[in-house]
C-alpha cells in the first residue's frame, strides 16, 4: 500500500487535481447557497432588499454559473486529470499548462459572478458571460484540450479507456458550442457590452443548441466519463458491457446535438426543426439508458455493498436519477406535454433532478473515493458520508416534488377555461398558488446545501489527516 | 472499421467525434439562415429607436428574461391572455433574442400599450403596490438613475455590424425612408442618436417626471413598444401559417 502511494505521487500530477477538488467544494457551497437564496427570494420577495446586485435577475446567473461551471466544471477538471493520468499511466504532459487551466478557470468563475451582479450580461441563459470572459474561456479551454489530448498521446496503454472518450467528446463539444453561441460584436474594445451576431429565430436556435448541449455534454457526457471510472473502481468490478459502452457513446454524442430545439416547441421557429428535435429526443432515451444500465449492472454481484458502503449508495442513486431524468426529458420533449410543461416550474424541477440527482450525487460519490487517495489517507467519517447521503436525497425529493406540483398546477391554471369560455384564472393567481411550494423548494435546497457543508467538514478533517508528501 | 482501431488512435477518435457532434447543428441551424420561409414578411417591424434600445439593454441587464418570456404560443388560452401568437419577424432585429424560457411572471411579448406609463413606472418601482401577490423585485433605482447614453452611437454601430439597418450615410438614410417611412428612418440615423433619444424621452415622458431623463424612461419606452409593431388586422392568419 505504501509503495503504491509513493509511486503515485511521483508518477502523477496530483497537485492540480487537489486544487480543483478543493475549489469544487468551495463553488458547490457558494453556488448552492446562492440557489437557496434566490429560491427564498421567489417565496419572499422582500429578500431582494431593493439592492440591484442581489435581485433575482442578477443572482440567478451567479447561481447557474457557480454550480455548472464552478462546481461541475472544477469537478470535471479534477476527475478528468485524475482519470486520464491513471488510465494512461502517464503524467499530465505539462504542469505549467495544468496550472494555467486551474487559475484561468477560477478567474473565469469569479469574473463571471462579478459581471452578473454588476449587470454585465449577454442575456443568454448559461452563457451570460460578456465577451472578454468568453475569450478567456476560449483560451483556457484550448489549453485544456491540448493538455488532455497530449496526455492521452503519452499513454503507456495501447487502448484509450472508455471514460476518456466521454471526456474528449465533452471537451470538443463544449469548444464548438461555446464558440458559435457567443459570436458577438462588442460596442467597443473597452466596453463590457456586446450584441450577439444572430437575431430572433436563428439566435434562439443557436442558444438552445448550446443550452441543451451544455446539459448534454458538460453535465452528461463528461459525468458519464466520471461514472465509467469511479463506479467500477468503487464496486471492484469491471464495466458490465464493453459493447454497450461503445454503442451508447456514439449514439449519445450524435443524437444529443439534434435535440436542442425541443426547448423551442410552439415558438416562432419553423415546425420542422422542433419536430425533428422531438424525434431525436425520443431516440436519445436509448443511449441515455444504455449508460445507466451499464453503470447499474456493473454492480451486479456486488449488491451487498449497497448496505455497507455509502459511496456506492451515492453512485447508485445518481444513476437512478440519471435514468429518471433522461426518461422525463424525452417525455417533456413531446409537443403535447411540452405545451403544458414549458414556461412552468416543471422544467426547473427536471433540471434539478438531473443537476442535483445525477451530476451532484455522482460527483459526491466520486470525490469520497478520490479525495482520500489524493491525500494518501482514509475518509475521516463514514457516518458523515451516510448523513450527507440522506440529507441530499431528502433535499432532492422535496425540491422536485415541489416543482412537479407547482409546474403542472401552473400549466393547468394558465389553460383553464370557465363555464362561459373565459380564462378561469388571472396570471397572478398562479403565482400566489405556488407560494407554499416555493417555500418547500427552498427547504429542499437547504437540505441539499447542508449536506454539501457537511461534506466540506468531512473533507477538511480528511485532508488535515492526510499528506501530499512523497513519503 | 473495428472499434479497436478508434480506441488506439486519438486522432481518429477526435475526427469521428467531431463528425458525430457537428451533424445536428449543421442540419437544423444552418438552413434557417437560408430558407426564406423562416421569417415572415410583414410590415411594421422596425429596429429600435435609440431610447428603446437603451431600454432593451436595461431589460437585459436586470435579467428580466429569466422570469418573463416574450414568445406567445399559438394556443387559445394564450391568445386570450396575451394576444396574437408571436411571429419570428417580430424579433428579427433582436440581438440577442429575448424569448425566454420561464414564466415566473406573465409573458411580455405584447405588453406594449396595455398599461399606462404611470402604471409601468409605479409597477417597476414597487410591484406589490399595484399587484399585492406579485413576487417581482422592486426596481426603485430605475427612476433615480440618469440614463447613460454616452455610447449610444457605439451601440448602434455594433448592431449595424450584425445587420440592423441603422444608417450612417445619406444613401442609407434614404433607403430606410423607403422601407420604414421618414419618421422611423430619422430615429435610425446614427449621427442624430443623442438628439433623437432626448426628443423621444421628452415627448413620451415615460417615467412621468419630465425634468429628468432616467433609466425608467428608456425601459418603459421599450416595454410600451413590445408587440405593437405589427398590425394584425392587415393579415389573414392563413398567411402566417405558411411560415410555420
Amino acid at each position: 500500500m505504501t509503495t503504491t502511494s509513493v509511486t503515485n505521487t511521483e508518477q502523477y500530477n496530483y497537485d492540480v487535481i487537489r486544487k480543483f477538488a478543493i475549489m469544487t467544494l468551495v463553488w458547490g457551497v457558494v453556488g448552492m447557497l446562492v440557489g437557496v437564496y434566490i429560491a427564498s427570494e421567489l417565496a419572499f420577495p422582500v429578500l431582494n432588499f431593493d439592492i440591484p446586485y442581489i435581485t433575482f435577475g442578477r443572482l440567478r446567473p451567479v447561481h447557474t454559473g457557480a454550480v455548472i461551471f464552478g462546481f461541475g466544471g472544477s469537478a470535471l477538471f479534477a476527475t478528468s486529470y485524475y482519470i486520464v493520468q491513471r488510465t494512461c499511466q502517464a503524467r499530465l504532459f505539462s504542469s505549467g499548462l495544468a496550472s494555467f487551466t486551474f487559475w484561468g478557470w477560477q478567474a473565469i468563475i469569479v469574473l463571471a459572478a462579478l459581471g452578473d451582479v454588476m449587470g454585465y450580461t449577454q442575456g443568454r441563459e448559461y452563457a451570460e458571460m460578456e465577451w472578454p470572459i468568453d475569450l478567456l474561456i476560449e483560451v483556457v479551454w484550448v489549453a485544456y484540450l491540448v493538455l488532455f489530448v497530449g496526455t492521452l498521446m503519452k499513454r503507456k496503454q495501447p487502448h484509450i479507456y472508455v471514460a476518456n472518450w466521454f471526456y474528449v467528446a465533452f471537451i470538443l463539444a463544449t469548444a464548438l458550442l461555446h464558440t458559435f453561441n457567443n459570436l458577438a460584436v462588442p460596442v467597443s474594445l473597452f466596453s463590457m457590452k456586446s450584441y450577439s451576431l444572430f437575431s430572433g429565430a436563428q439566435d434562439a436556435m443557436t442558444q438552445w443548441w448550446y443550452g441543451h448541449n451544455a446539459v448534454g455534454f458538460f453535465l452528461t457526457a463528461a459525468f458519464l466519463g466520471m461514472m465509467y471510472y469511479f463506479v467500477p473502481k468503487q464496486a471492484g468490478r469491471p464495466v458490465y458491457s464493453y459493447r454497450l459502452s461503445v454503442l451508447h457513446f456514439w449514439a449519445l454524442i450524435f443524437l444529443y446535438m439534434w435535440a436542442g430545439a425541443h426547448h423551442l416547441h410552439w415558438t416562432a421557429i419553423p415546425d420542422w426543426t422542433s419536430t425533428l428535435a422531438a424525434t431525436f429526443s425520443i431516440m436519445l432515451l436509448l443511449p441515455s439508458w444504455g449508460g445507466m444500465v451499464n453503470g447499474i449492472l456493473t454492480l451486479s454481484g456486488a449488491w451487498d455493498k449497497m448496505r455497507t458502503d455509502p459511496i456506492i449508495r451515492f453512485l447508485i442513486v445518481s444513476l437512478s436519477f440519471y435514468g429518471m431524468s433522461t426518461f422525463e426529458g424525452p417525455v417533456m420533449s413531446l409537443k403535447d406535454v411540452n405545451a403544458l410543461s414549458h414556461y412552468t416550474d416543471w422544467t426547473i424541477g427536471h433540471v434539478h433532478s438531473g443537476a442535483l440527482g445525477w451530476v451532484a450525487m455522482v460527483t459526491f460519490g466520486s470525490f469520497y473515493h478520490m479525495i482520500p487517495k489524493l491525500w494518501n489517507t482514509k475518509m475521516f467519517s463514514n457516518r458523515l458520508i451516510n448523513i450527507h447521503f440522506w440529507l441530499a436525497t431528502i433535499g432532492i425529493l422535496l425540491y422536485i416534488t415541489a416543482m412537479w406540483i407547482s409546474g403542472i398546477m401552473q400549466g393547468l391554471m394558465w389553460r383553464a377555461f370557465d363555464d362561459f369560455g373565459n380564462l378561469q384564472y388571472a396570471f397572478i393567481e398562479s403565482v400566489a398558488a405556488a407560494h407554499n411550494l416555493y417555500i418547500m423548494r427552498a427547504i429542499g435546497g437547504l437540505f441539499f446545501l447542508s449536506g454539501m457543508v457537511l461534506m466540506c467538514y468531512n473533507m477538511y478533517k480528511t485532508i488535515k489527516s492526510g499528506t501530499t508528501e512523497q513519503a | 472499421m473495428k472499434h479497436d482501431k478508434i480506441e488506439r488512435n486519438v486522432g481518429i477518435l477526435i475526427i469521428l467525434t467531431m463528425l458525430a457532434i457537428s451533424a445536428g447543428g449543421l442540419v437544423e441551424i444552418v438552413p434557417l439562415f437560408f430558407i426564406k420561409e423562416t421569417v415572415e414578411k410583414v410590415d411594421g417591424v422596425r429596429p429600435y429607436s435609440p431610447l428603446e434600445l437603451r431600454g432593451r439593454d436595461i431589460y437585459i441587464r436586470e435579467g428580466c428574461y429569466l422570469c418573463h418570456s416574450q414568445m406567445i404560443r399559438p394556443f387559445r388560452d394564450e391568445a386570450l391572455r396575451y394576444g396574437h401568437y408571436s411571429l419570428a419577424a417580430e424579433s428579427k432585429y433582436d440581438h440577442p433574442f429575448q424569448w425566454g424560457s420561464k414564466r415566473t411572471g406573465p409573458d411580455l411579448a405584447r405588453v406594449g400599450g396595455k398599461y399606462s406609463n404611470d402604471w409601468q413606472t409605479q409597477h417597476l418601482t414597487a410591484p406589490r403596490s399595484l399587484v399585492p401577490q406579485s413576487i417581482m423585485p422592486n426596481y426603485p433605482w430605475l427612476s433615480k438613475t440618469d440614463l447613460d447614453y454616452s455610447d449610444i452611437q457605439g451601440r448602434m454601430k455594433a448592431l449595424r455590424v450584425t445587420g440592423v439597418p441603422y444608417s450612417t450615410s445619406k444613401a442609407e438614410f434614404d433607403k430606410n425612408v423607403k422601407e420604414f417611412g421618414e419618421e422611423t428612418a430619422k430615429n435610425l440615423h446614427i449621427p442624430d442618436a443623442e438628439k433623437n433619444l432626448i426628443a423621444q424621452a421628452q415627448a413620451g415622458n415615460y417615467d412621468t417626471n419630465p425634468d429628468k431623463l432616467t433609466e425608467m424612461d428608456a425601459l418603459v419606452s421599450y416595454l410600451q413598444l413590445l408587440g405593437t409593431m405589427v398590425d394584425f388586422r392587415k393579415y389573414d392568419d392563413d398567411y402566417f401559417a405558411k411560415f410555420r
